[in-house]
């Protein structure tokens, strides 16, 4: 089943175009990564994904549903746009982890407070919150942090953070988890340990888009991959295709500074 | 003339008095001061460019300006230059013209120390809230309330303690608070003249209240040290 449809993704800041017409699509359960030089839209991609940014053109349909159309947000309220987000997971460079909440706080405090919206919140409080700290242990202990549950970020080393970082994005069970290069803050003995989460959550058929620099597992892990240059597609394909026998002579740069 | 075991208890008595002004300016300051300077913060971050430019321009004027100056216009342009003296002329008065300076004062000051606090925060906090769903009014509850009462609790307790002393400058408009009751006895208060030691006193009731400050300050920095 298609989940994911970006159509005439387009987007500017003031006068430089950052987005120029990005179009693509996603199988239910495949992972899909972009790849590319800095400066060439990535980020801000996945921020359109996300509603961070509002794309001044397009479409973003999930499971055939639009849930943004540049053509009429006007009429979308801040309420339906936090609803519509949730379609969406994403997880920074930066963790963003919540400096004064524990590992554990960070996984569940989004999931208590939109459990406050339900109507049976009141009668069934308890048990809610129960079922939400029950899921947060058991996706804590997922990515082997079962023993630093009570830890503040702080206390964590980098990969740990972003571990925790990817189970708070978990935790509100999303259509699409996206990942904005999850690695790159992290020393290169700490990488292995994040890449490793994720190539198990793509085992678990997990829908992700993910944006790295890492092109070993970009080329392992994913189903299809993304070549951006410049706000456009350069390439798009098979990972295999894409890294052995690219097209393109952009990709074909790209990819030797790498492989080099 | 009596000893200074006779002066002694008299003083006190008298500094006393003069200290529970200087507290209720202190008290007064900070109560108005806290919540006004969080209005002027905001209006000094507006996008509304007339308002910020405004606001802006306030605060530079009372920053850029000593208390003592603000306390005398505040006091006497009512009545000497417009003919409507406000304040009326008794010691309640002088302490409500004192206290509407302070506050103005301070909440100017406050108000740039909030605007550290708020900017400090990183926005990739607020984004993080947003991306899990919640409201404007969660994140700034949950998340980047405390991240700011954080930031804001080294430069705000430097800046009450600072007002603690800064009270004493209330005497340009002969408010009767302590350093006014001390000198008091250098001309003749309570049968007792030409004398000094008394001024020199009140130093410790300063020290006293700063002491406390010092103390109750740290302990809320520990108490927000659990996280970084
Ligand atoms: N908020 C903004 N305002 C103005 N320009 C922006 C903004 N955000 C991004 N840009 C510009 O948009 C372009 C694309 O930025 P983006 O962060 O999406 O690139 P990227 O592919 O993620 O790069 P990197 O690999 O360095 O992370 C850059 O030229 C950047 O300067
Ligand atoms: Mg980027």
């Amino acid at each position: 089943m298609t989940i994911l449809e970006a159509e005439h993704i387009k987007k500017s800041f003031g006068k430089t175009k950052v987005l120029k017409d990005i179009s693509f699509s996603l199988e239910e359960g495949e992972v899909l990564s972009i790849i590319g030089s800095s400066g060439s839209g990535k980020t801000t991609l996945l921020r359109c994904l996300n509603f961070l940014e509002r794309p001044d053109g397009g479409i973003i349909k999930v499971k055939g549903e639009t849930v943004f159309d540049a053509a009429n947000v006007g009429s979308m309220s801040e309420a339906e746009i936090r609803r519509k987000r949730l379609h969406f997971g994403l997880v920074f460079q930066s963790f963003n982890l919540f400096p004064q909440y524990t590992a554990l706080e960070n996984v569940m405090l989004a999931g208590q407070l939109l459990a406050k919206e339900r109507p049976d919140y009141k009668r069934r409080k308890k048990e809610i919150n129960q079922a939400l700290e029950e899921q947060a242990v058991t996706l804590l202990k997922q990515i082997g942090l079962g023993n630093r549950m009570n830890n503040y970020p702080h206390q964590l080393s980098g990969g740990q953070q972003q571990r925790v970082a990817i189970a708070r994005a978990l935790a509100l069970q999303p259509d699409i988890l996206c990942f904005d290069e999850p690695t790159s803050a992290l020393d290169p003995e700490l990488t292995g340990e994040v890449l490793k989460v994720m190539k198990e959550l793509a085992e678990q058929k997990t829908t992700m888009v993910i944006v790295t620099h890492e092109m070993a597992f970009a080329r392992d892990v994913a189903s299809q991959v993304i070549f951006m240059d410049r706000g456009t597609i350069c390439e798009q394909g098979d990972p295999r295709e894409v890294f052995e026998n690219p097209k393109e002579e952009r990709t074909r740069q790209f990819l030797s500074r790498f492989n080099g | 003339m009596e000893t200074f075991m006779q002066q002694f208890p008299v003083v006190v008595g008298a500094l006393n008095e003069g200290f529970v002004v200087t507290f209720k300016l202190f008290f007064i300051t900070l109560l108005g001061a806290l919540p006004l300077g969080l209005v002027i913060c905001f209006g000094s971050m507006s996008r509304f460019q007339p308002l910020s430019i405004f606001t802006r321009l306030f605060v530079w004027v009372i920053r850029g300006t000593p208390l003592m100056i603000q306390l005398l216009v505040i006091y006497f342009f009512p009545g000497l230059v417009l003919g409507n003296p406000i304040w009326g002329g008794g010691e309640s008065g002088r302490f409500a013209a004192a206290a509407v300076g302070f506050i103005i004062n301070y909440a100017c000051y406050f108000s740039e120390i909030y605007r550290g606090g708020i900017q400090g925060v990183p926005k990739g906090q607020e984004e993080a809230g947003l991306v899990l769903g919640m409201t404007r009014s969660q994140i700034f509850f949950r998340i980047t309330l405390l991240q700011m009462i954080k930031r804001i609790v080294p430069p705000m307790s430097n800046e009450i303690i600072t007002l603690v002393k800064d009270t004493s400058l209330a005497r340009i408009i002969s408010l009767q608070e302590v350093i006014w009751a001390g000198q008091a006895f250098m001309k003749g208060s309570h049968g007792i003249s030409g004398a000094i030691w008394p001024l020199f006193f009140t130093a410790f009731y300063y020290l006293a209240a700063i002491g406390v400050l010092t103390v109750a300050f740290s302990k809320l920095e520990q108490k927000l040290n659990y996280f970084r």
